[in-house]
């Protein structure tokens, strides 16, 4: 899928919510480190989902400035699995810093390993096993609405 | 299908039909011709139809509504033999995208999902991920195409809806729909002409023609020599074959894809056979490096080339280009396309490789220039008198010219669009093809309840531009699936019926 703007934002949102919240239910009682009561647990889980989806936006901007670099206007697959570096980095680092106060303190193993396995799990989806349901989505620039 | 309505007479087109641009039932009965009924009839019967088909059968639309007519036997019949003569054989591997599959409405799994499976090779997944930055993109074999549309083809029962012929034309019908007049091969039907009746038709007949370079085609009229100047796609294993028996120079014309891979052929086999050939490739436009107008809008290129993965921008097929010309008309329109369009080839590693050997071992020699006209010189070898911009003549000799421009013909020469353009109310887009709108209806021709659709390169220039791809023609299957939902000819896919297909896809289970 070759994104557009609203098309980027759209899917980051949608997979997120289904992908990753399906994804951060399974995980978040194996994820390393991380002790408390589940319910806790969760709670936090689904703030770092929450964090991803809305600093996602902002970042979102940024990758459709950065595309028109590009003749072809494309976000070559690759992009799309290293971009987990960079935002990960903010997350992390937003987090440990206390700008994000809402959020209790995640260790960094049960972040790192979260953070990862829904990303890798949203770009999965995206680069193929989205397009089963949604046929006109790759070819409205990810738009899903 | 219901029964024909056999009349008594002759059966042709008859002076008062060709006249009249909108036919009554009673004026076709007169003729003689006999008529059978079908809600949607595609004509065609390559890629485009097929595509189309096999997107109103996932869709629901059962094999008895639709009928597809058609000179080929296989859907593929025409792009293989152009691939073959431009030098893609089966093994070798087109200039597609991995998710474009035209026997796959999802494009999901990938072609290279695919062949990493049935090759047992997880390097193609490497080069998948890391294209088109470490890597060249990934591209499907021809061969891979081929066999999956057969097995699609059979899925969807293509051939219990093929109706062999040729058609003639496509009139409105005083009603509502349309007739189409075909031409059954002789002996198989009782009389000249058959004609359907239908609600929907949809046009995807190709490319109405190669055209030559008019210095080319000079020569080729003048000498009546057809072996020495060819085009590319012409079947021209002669050039090949002359070349193994004696050293040679070959004249290529031409910056595209079909350049490169002539090219690639001529330099494999100067390797294989350790052959003498010199080649010199003479570009009318000469690009050295990146070009564009702003930092926005800029390609890479050099040696003579304009680079590009695919032969539209990749954006063109969903992203930002596919969603900003929806929304151009006229000359704006005709600027955006101006703009992404030039001829271009993909940067593959190999072939730099072989270009580069061939400009230090001397015998690869590309040039910027025009060739005002060839002549045959005195020991019958091809001259060519080219003028570069920077106003020096050569005059190359060569024993073989390979035309690699691919300069498409009018459409009005395509008697199928002549008629349309004529009689059927079809008038041109701001680059000269067929209008058409954005659910792909050609404009102007609507009949009562009844639509006209094209797809294919007939149709570029409209709101959509990557039309003659694979992909393109998947998008605008779907643009037309929809409409026809619209229409209530069959109800719209939503995620769940897709979902089931796609399983049913899988399993190669019918539709």
């Amino acid at each position: 899928m070759v994104p557009t703007l609203a098309g980027r934002i759209q899917t980051r949102l949608f997979l997120l919510a289904t992908v990753g919240a399906i994804i951060t239910l399974l995980i978040v009682p194996v994820l390393p480190g991380s002790s408390g009561a589940l319910g806790d647990r969760y709670v936090t889980g689904f703030l770092v989902l929450a964090a991803v989806a809305v600093l996602g936006v902002a970042w979102e901007l940024v990758y459709h400035f950065l595309m028109q670099f590009r003749w072809e206007k494309d976000w070559p697959t690759l992009f799309g699995l290293l971009t987990l570096v960079p935002e990960g980095l903010l997350l992390y680092f937003l987090l440990r810093s206390g700008a994000v106060d809402v959020i209790d303190p995640v260790p960094s193993a049960a972040f790192w390993t979260h953070f990862t396995v829904v990303w890798v799990g949203v770009w999965l989806v995206a680069n193929g096993p989205m397009r089963v349901p949604f046929i006109r989505w790759r070819f409205r620039g990810g738009r899903v609405l | 299908m219901a029964p024909p309505h056999v009349p008594a007479s002759a059966g042709d087109l008859t002076p008062e039909l060709l006249g009249t641009s909108e036919w009554s039932d009673q004026l076709v009965a007169a003729a003689g011709i006999p008529m059978y009924d079908i809600p949607f009839l595609t004509v065609g019967g390559g890629m485009g139809s097929f595509v189309t088909l096999d997107y109103l059968r996932i869709y629901g639309v059962p094999a008895s509504q639709m009928r597809v007519v058609s000179n080929i036997d296989t859907p593929w019949q025409t792009y293989e033999f152009l691939t073959r003569c431009s030098q893609i054989p089966r093994s070798e591997r087109i200039r597609s995208d991995s998710a474009s599959r035209p026997d796959n409405i999802w494009g999901f799994p990938s072609y290279a999902l695919q062949e990493t499976w049935t090759d047992k090779t997880p390097a193609y997944l490497w080069q998948l991920l890391t294209e088109p930055l470490l890597n060249d993109y990934w591209t499907p074999r021809a061969g891979t195409v081929f066999q999956s549309l057969e097995r699609e083809a059979k899925r969807i029962d293509y051939w219990d809806m093929l109706v062999k012929g040729q058609v003639r034309m496509v009139r409105r019908r005083a009603g509502g729909g349309y007739f189409t007049v075909v031409t059954p091969p002789e002996g198989s039907a009782p009389t000249k002409r058959i004609i359907f009746r239908s609600r929907f038709v949809h046009i995807a007949i190709g490319y109405p023609g190669l055209k030559f370079l008019p210095d080319l085609q000079e020569f080729r009229t003048k000498h009546g020599d057809y072996q020495h100047v060819v085009n590319a796609y012409e079947p021209h294993e002669q050039v090949y074959e002359f070349l193994k028996t004696r050293p040679g120079t070959v004249v290529i014309r031409g910056g595209g894809i079909v350049a490169s891979r002539v090219l690639q052929r001529l330099f494999d086999d100067r390797e294989k056979f350790r052959l003498q050939t010199q080649i010199v490739h003479i570009f009318r436009t000469f690009v050295t490096g990146s070009h564009g107008p702003h930092v926005w809008a800029r390609r890479k290129g050099g040696d003579g080339w304009a680079y590009q993965g695919f032969n539209y921008p990749k954006s063109v097929w969903g992203g930002q280009l596919k969603a900003q010309m929806r929304r151009l008309e006229g000359a704006e329109r005709a600027a955006k396309y101006k703009e992404m369009g030039g001829t271009n080839t993909p940067y593959r590693r190999r072939w730099q490789e072989q270009m580069r050997a061939g400009r230090s071992g001397g015998y690869y020699h590309p040039v910027q220039g025009t060739v005002d006209r060839v002549e045959r010189g005195s020991d019958g070898r091809l001259v060519s008198y080219v003028r570069s911009s920077d106003g020096i003549v050569r005059e190359p000799v060569a024993d073989y010219i390979i035309d690699c421009t691919g300069l498409e013909a009018d459409i009005a020469e395509h008697r199928i669009y002549d008629d349309l353009l004529r009689h059927g109310g079809a008038y041109r887009n701001p680059v000269g093809r067929l209008e058409v709108e954005r659910h792909f209806e050609v404009k102007g021709t609507a009949s009562g309840d009844g639509v006209l659709y094209a797809s294919g390169s007939a149709t570029l220039g409209g709101y959509f531009p990557g039309v003659d791809t694979f992909l393109g023609l998947q998008i605008a299957a779907q643009e037309i699936a929809d409409d026809l939902a619209r229409r209530g000819f069959v109800r719209r896919m939503g995620p769940f019926r897709s979902t089931s297909q796609w399983f049913k896809w899988a399993f190669n289970s019918p539709v």
